[in-house]
């Protein structure tokens, strides 16, 4: 019972000792909370200062609208339009699955693939944003915008996107822009395109993406944690891409297209004096629209394998045998080397033979044409001349002359993809196919047949020299660019891939024009369907080319892969030329039904729309 | 004494204290509209609340001491009570069920307990002669071991640890034997592993985070780090009332409740902290000052218990928010946005004030 007697001091100076004992302990806590706070707020500051102002402060870099391209008579071929798109920050949102729910019911959206989208993005960098849909409605935008407090995480983001106006009929020049991708960035200045999302992938677009391109802007924002911008602390305006200004005439370009309806083939015109590709059009094309924002790999699939090889550009890549529009080119060799004189004449019986026993080389008339000279031969495309005169001038001479028409090398456009084409030679075949030239050879590559092959801008440009009298100039897609500030800028011409062509007595080409003047305008030439309006003289030369062996019997029976390619070659005015044009159809039967009359409307609606050109000219005068 | 101190104590109220406790508040109320983006109506809130608790303080000061400790065990008995009652009927936020509707008000149970708790054990030891006996121990620790488990389960691992050690304030003052005590850290120290796998996976996680918060930046160590950009961008003078860029562009979570320190580093610096640290000293400098002087071991003991719980809150708060210790939801006294918690610190330091102004010999000192 004594213990429970209290002793008042006792408790008094326990009380007092534990009591300092805890404002000892108590104090040093509080010396090392000071020591912390010093520690980070002055020790530390300068670390701790960066690290505030990368919070706060982002760099984000402004796409340079990408320049514009149009054809020379003014008419947009590409085009940026506003494109709005959907996308999520995955990291703020809680409920993703809910989300997704929900904004289903609010606008159309592929709920598997967002999953799959998701999903597959575990290596991705934390906070960044990521599409789940693209190019949408200005309906659901504004059905978005209204519910947009319901969607943490979830934004729109609005950014420019390419278009095509012309879809397929400018595809295989201007070409198209697609989503860059981590090689597209190993060829170009990376800090010019962050932030940019489309890069040329062919064509123009592509080749000209420096120019197109621009100069990249950034802007300083302050963001708060939810990454909102709130306000722009500093400002870098890009510098947009220049517009680039094409030779092509929208125009004309339509008007093959409409030709080519039908058809798989090319149509080329060509502006003599400057070069310039007024219509270089290749069908079947295809729409480079798809290709932007990515095209589906069922729809790629489907371009891939349809017959008419939509993607491939017969002007520059399609190589075939030319046919008789050679006959020109070559006669003009025949001339010049004094093999052949305009006075010497060929019995033509239909066909034509090395010896007397020897294999009957063809005609493509049956019944031949009887006595021929040049004149005669080139109008009425009679291949039994041309046979003799190969043999004259033999394969070397043949090739000589070919390839000084550019025939057998690229004609240097200012777009890549150029095919060679091939004029054979005893070295050539003996190199390719390790086989020894025979005479036979000979005789159809002077008809244009055999081995050679040549493309639809080779036979433009032939047909340019043959009207310019030798004249070689380039032909080319692009004329000026023009930036920002109204600067233009012409293209830099390609030089001439090879000189002019002299000839030892120019009144040859004189005489192979008006030989080509009749296949149009005299009544024996095989282009007599083909003459212009307004009286307007033209000189041409049509093409069949064999595609089987068997030449004979009606067209009409034969398999459409079989037919013959419909050539043809010409230019007008033929005494003082303006133009050039050069028509192929695969398998279109014949030079004189099918690829003439398409020359002549090319021919038709330029002179048309020159004469209205012109009027209004004279009218505002 | 002049006859206007004369007049104050004859109302039981301490100008040192209350002016010292309205210094702290002042700098709370201005810290808090910047922390809360410049909304008054978040000021105006806490303002009232403020007036509630300096109701209450003034209220309970009116109390005498020997009333407390008859009060004390159903005070005790009614905390209880509520914190059984937030088990069954508690009001879920954020995961944890730590809220009480009582139609007018809604409350933390687990707050009332970080009174109730000091008051219960200041007055069973201080009836006996002390040391305590083993047998007043062993009550003790059941008296204190049931709400902090109850707490511990809402789960609020924080309350209930702070309150746990009000309780062991208490009982060491008392002059618990050095023995007791070298047996209890031993036993705790065997039982640490225990804890660590009985606690939630997310506490764990924090513990884990204050060690290398830049391991996970954006999930448990975001709290810290960017705490400590906010802290350590502030400088020696600070960025200004209004300009602390974390806070304001919301990389700082729970700016204006438990980490508002941050917010306060962030804007008015190391010198403000020290003025902030000036003006808490002069409330437990006074409440020391209480302690010391007090007229009885009751008197003596809930005194001293409940000034170093509330300097222990404020200490941990800090610790938490400079990165020192992990993230337990522990807000700062008087300034940290909420309702209970400083209803409550102002009610202890009420009975504080009673306990001053209650002395019969005041003129003694």
């Amino acid at each position: 019972m004594l213990m429970e007697i209290k002793n008042k001091d006792s408790e008094r100076s326990i009380f007092f000792f534990r009591l300092n004992v805890i404002t000892v302990f108590l104090v040093v806590v509080l010396v090392c909370i000071v020591f912390r706070v010093f520690y980070l707020q002055i020790l530390n500051h300068e670390h701790f200062i960066t690290r505030a102002q990368e919070n706060r402060l982002k760099i984000q870099p402004i796409v340079p609208p990408r320049g514009l391209i149009y054809s020379s008579d003014g008419v947009l071929l590409a085009g940026n339009k506003p494109s709005f798109s959907l996308l999520v920050v995955p990291e703020k949102v809680n409920d993703m699955e809910g989300s997704i729910l929900r904004l289903s019911r609010l606008m159309q959206l592929d709920t598997g693939g967002v999953k799959e989208t998701l999903g597959g993005l575990k290596e991705r960098t934390s906070f960044q944003s990521v599409m789940l849909k693209n190019q949408l409605t200005e309906q659901e935008v504004a059905i978005f915008s209204v519910n947009r407090f319901r969607f943490p995480g979830f934004f729109i983001d609005s950014s420019l996107v390419r278009y095509y106006p012309m879809g397929s009929d400018m595809a295989h020049i201007v070409g198209y822009v697609g989503k860059m991708n981590s090689r597209d960035l190993l060829g170009v200045d990376n800090s010019n395109y962050r932030g940019t999302r489309f890069i040329g992938k062919i064509g123009i677009e592509s080749m000209q993406e420096e120019i197109l391109h621009g100069k990249a802007g950034y802007q300083k924002v302050e963001v708060n944690a939810e990454g909102r911008v709130l306000r722009v602390v500093e400002r870098k305006d890009p510098i947009p891409g220049s517009n680039v200004h094409l030779a092509v005439s929208s125009m004309m370009q339509r008007q093959a297209f409409q030709l080519l309806e039908g058809f798989s083939g090319a149509v080329v015109m060509l502006e003599l004096e400057s070069g310039s590709l007024l219509a270089s059009a290749s069908n079947p094309s295809f729409d480079p629209n798809l290709f932007v924002d990515g095209i589906s790999s069922s729809a790629y699939k489907k371009l891939i394998n349809s017959p008419g090889k939509p993607l491939f550009n017969r002007v520059l890549q399609g190589q075939y045998p030319p046919g008789s529009v050679v006959k020109p080119l070559i006669a003009i060799g025949a001339l010049e080397s004094a093999v052949e004189t305009t006075g010497s004449h060929v019995y033509c019986p239909g066909f034509y033979r090395l010896n007397d026993k020897g294999r009957r080389y063809h005609c493509w008339s049956e019944k031949g044409h009887g006595k021929v000279d040049l004149n005669n031969a080139i109008a009425r495309s009679c291949d039994v001349y041309f046979y003799q005169l190969a043999k004259n001038v033999g394969i070397h001479g043949l090739k000589e002359s070919l390839l000084s028409f550019g025939l057998g090398s690229q004609t240097g456009v200012d777009l890549l993809g150029e095919k060679s084409g091939l004029v054979p030679s005893r070295e050539w075949k003996k190199l390719a196919l390790g086989e020894s030239w025979y005479p036979g050879e000979t005789l159809i590559s002077g008809i244009g047949q055999g081995f050679m092959l040549a493309t639809p801008i080779q036979l433009a440009q032939a047909a340019a020299i043959l009207a310019r009298k030798g004249l070689v100039t380039p032909p080319r897609y692009l004329d000026y660019y023009q930036s920002i500030d109204g600067l233009k800028e012409e293209f830099p011409r390609q030089p001439a891939r090879s000189p002019r062509l002299q000839l030892r007595d120019a009144i040859h080409w004189d005489v192979v024009r008006d030989a080509m003047i009749d296949v149009v305008h005299s009544d024996f030439g095989t282009a007599r369907s083909a003459r212009l309006a307004d009286g307007i003289k033209f000189a041409g030369k049509t093409g069949t080319a064999q595609v089987s062996k068997v030449n004979r019997g009606s067209m009409k029976q034969k398999p459409m892969v079989l037919r013959d390619h419909a050539l043809f070659i010409g230019f007008a005015p033929a005494h003082k030329p303006e133009i050039a044009v050069a028509v192929l159809v695969e398998n279109g039967g014949s030079g004189s039904r099918t690829a003439a009359p398409m020359a002549q409307k090319m021919m038709d609606a330029f002179f048309h729309n020159k004469k209205k050109v012109d009027d209004l000219a004279d009218e505002s005068r | 004494m002049n006859r206007g101190s004369n007049l104050f104590l004859r109302l039981h109220v301490d100008l040192a204290l209350v002016g010292s406790v309205f210094i702290v508040c002042t700098i709370g109320l201005i810290l808090l509209y910047s922390a809360s983006n410049g909304s008054s109506e978040v000021v105006f809130r806490q303002l009232v609340r403020m007036m509630i608790g300096l109701t209450a303080m003034l209220s309970i000061a009116q109390v005498s001491p020997r009333a407390l400790l008859k009060l004390s065990p159903f005070i005790y008995l009614v905390g209880l009570l509520l914190l059984i009652a937030v088990h069954f009927f508690g009001d879920t936020s954020g995961g944890a069920a730590r809220w009480l509707d009582l139609g007018i008000v809604r409350f933390q149970p687990a707050e009332v307990m970080k009174i109730a708790v000091p008051l219960m054990l200041a007055a069973i030891i201080s009836n006996r002669p002390l040391p305590p006996s083993k047998r007043s121990i062993l009550l003790c620790s059941l008296i204190l071991v049931v709400p902090v488990f109850l707490i511990y389960q809402q789960p609020d691992l924080g309350t209930s640890l702070l309150v746990g050690f009000s309780g062991i304030i208490v009982l060491f003052l008392g002059g618990v034997s050095w023995r007791a005590i070298r047996y209890v850290s031993l036993f705790s120290l065997c039982a640490a592993p225990l804890a660590w796998v009985s606690i939630h996976s997310y506490q764990r996680e924090r513990i884990r985070t204050l060690f290398n918060p830049e391991n996970d930046p954006l999930g448990a160590g975001y709290h810290i780090i960017q705490s400590k950009i906010a802290i350590g961008s502030g400088g020696l003078y600070g960025k200004g009332w209004l300009n602390g860029t974390q806070s304001h562009l919301e990389f700082l979570p729970e700016r204006a409740t438990d980490f508002i320190f941050a917010v306060y580093c962030e804007e008015f610096g190391l010198v403000g902290v020290l003025m902030l640290m000036a003006a808490y000293l002069l409330v437990i400098s006074r409440g020391i000052h209480v302690a010391r002087n007090a007229q009885d071991t009751f008197e003596r003991l809930l005194s001293a218990s409940l000034i170093i719980t509330f300097v222990t809150y404020i200490i941990v708060n800090v610790m938490m928010v400079v990165g020192l210790i992990p993230v337990v939801g522990v807000p700062l006294p008087l300034i940290s946005y909420g309702g209970t918690s400083m209803v409550t610190m102002m009610a202890s330091l009420g009975m504080v004030m009673s306990i001053l102004t209650h002395r019969k010999f005041y003129s003694r000192d």
